[in-house]
């Protein structure tokens, strides 16, 4: 790992100065991808400015519309919310299946969706559920925050504060789980919205977290895992690798897909 | 650029001067000598290197020394009882032979305690997923499974 200088943030509004006042800054929230960036050398910043210390980026907050989680969230944290677990239960399961258990009580939510991983979780749960992007200048929908591989809406300097989740009539999550790294080979989050609208959120699949348009408007007329059980997804534009070619994650989304709908309705 | 890194571990206030890019894992195992606790991938997958924060188990070959300042660290070196009677998992560890090379110990056992204060009377199946993040490249895992099964009777 490259040197760098260490700050520490009280709060998001001096997270954003400190960010602003040094071009090669970095923000660090948990850590769990950053610090194994940064010892691999892929990422080199002059300075790493810990969020651990903003109290007003931490915090989960239920209501009758939705939960709000605050950007340091720690994915343990969320996936143990009696509350979470109440009002959106598949947004705890989902932070329950993240990585593992050590690195599961250091991840934060704001960094996963901040990175935005092509193969993470916490993407699907962003999309799928409609939720809504808050950040230290504007809040982003969904649909447009996730533009491309490890690329979002999020403008330099800029930093998310919290996510709002809307509570929906009924979601699950599946995903295929790469049997080595145990990052999502395949996820899909189906959920079904209060106005009754379905989305179809796949992670892990593309370059980046996408909707399928054929399995939401399927579901909408029939809520059932026949509906999805013969819709392909073309593979072109997949990813293809080692571990899974195009094609193959075209199939599994189906296959997952089918499971979240049988999920969510048991 | 050093910086000034405290914290309390095993119970005893601990300090030293340390690069701020300095891991954890280097400040517990260089600093302090304190090397029960073990790097083995270095890349947060084997999880060897488990030791507890505020309590709950974390990757210390994946965080910064800094982000752990002002907190209370316990090691594997600070489980047993002061007059040496191993801590409960570690003894169920013996008695199970839920070692081999003894390697990924440490932090299996690190884990493992972790692990039942958030489920005191796990299934085998929650043994297995649970213990998701701790590798064993002898592949012991039969017993040491067993292990905290064991560990979770007497300990609970």
């Amino acid at each position: 790992m490259y040197a760098f200088r260490y700050q520490t943030a009280s709060s998001a509004a001096d997270a954003a100065s400190r960010l602003a006042a040094h071009e090669d800054a970095k923000l660090l929230a948990g850590g769990q991808t950053m610090i194994a960036s940064m010892k691999l050398r892929l990422a080199s910043p002059s300075d790493l400015i810990d969020l651990a210390g903003a109290a007003d980026l931490h915090g989960i907050t239920v209501d009758a519309k939705g939960v709000t989680l605050g950007a340091m969230s720690r994915h343990a944290e969320v996936a143990r919310s009696a509350d979470v677990q109440k009002a959106i239960p598949v947004l705890a399961k989902l932070a329950g299946g993240i990585g593992d258990r050590m690195v599961r009580n250091m991840g934060t939510m704001g960094g996963s969706v901040a990175n935005n991983d092509p193969a993470a979780d916490y993407p699907a749960a962003v999309l799928g559920l409609n939720a809504t992007v808050n950040t230290t200048t504007c809040s982003i929908a969904a649909d447009d925050f996730f533009l491309g591989m490890y690329e979002t809406a999020l403008q330099p300097g800029e930093i998310i504060t919290s996510i709002s989740f809307p509570i929906a009539k009924r979601a699950a999550y599946m995903k295929f789980k790469n049997p080595a790294s145990r990052y999502a080979m395949v996820g899909v989050l189906v959920a079904q919205l209060a106005d009754g609208s379905v989305r179809v959120a796949v992670t892990g699949a593309g370059p980046v977290v996408f909707r399928v348009a054929a399995m939401e408007k399927a579901l909408e007329a029939s809520f059932t895992p026949a509906a999805v059980a013969s819709i392909k997804v073309p593979a072109e534009g997949l990813n293809s690798d080692i571990h899974a070619q195009a094609d193959y994650r075209a199939h599994l989304i189906t296959v997952m897909a089918k499971r979240a709908v049988e999920a969510a309705l048991a | 650029m050093t910086v000034k890194v405290s914290m309390t571990v095993n119970g005893k206030p601990a300090a030293a001067e340390v690069e701020e890019r300095t891991l954890l894992v280097t400040f517990i195992r260089e600093s302090l000598r304190l090397t029960g606790t073990h790097v083995g991938c270095d890349t947060a997958q084997c999880g060897a290197c488990t030791v507890h924060v505020n309590g709950q188990a974390m990757k210390s070959c994946n965080m910064l020394a800094m982000q752990a300042e002002g907190k209370s660290i316990t090691t594997i070196e600070g489980i047993a009882a002061a007059d040496g009677t191993l801590h409960p998992m570690q003894e169920a560890f013996r008695q199970n032979h839920g070692l081999q090379c003894g390697f990924c110990t440490p932090g299996m056992v690190m884990s493992a305690i972790d692990m039942l204060n958030h489920y005191p009377d796990p299934d085998e199946a929650t043994i297995r997923a649970e213990l998701d993040g701790n590798l064993c490249r002898c592949t012991g895992y039969h017993n040491i499974v067993k292990s905290i099964q064991a560990a979770a009777k007497t300990m609970g």
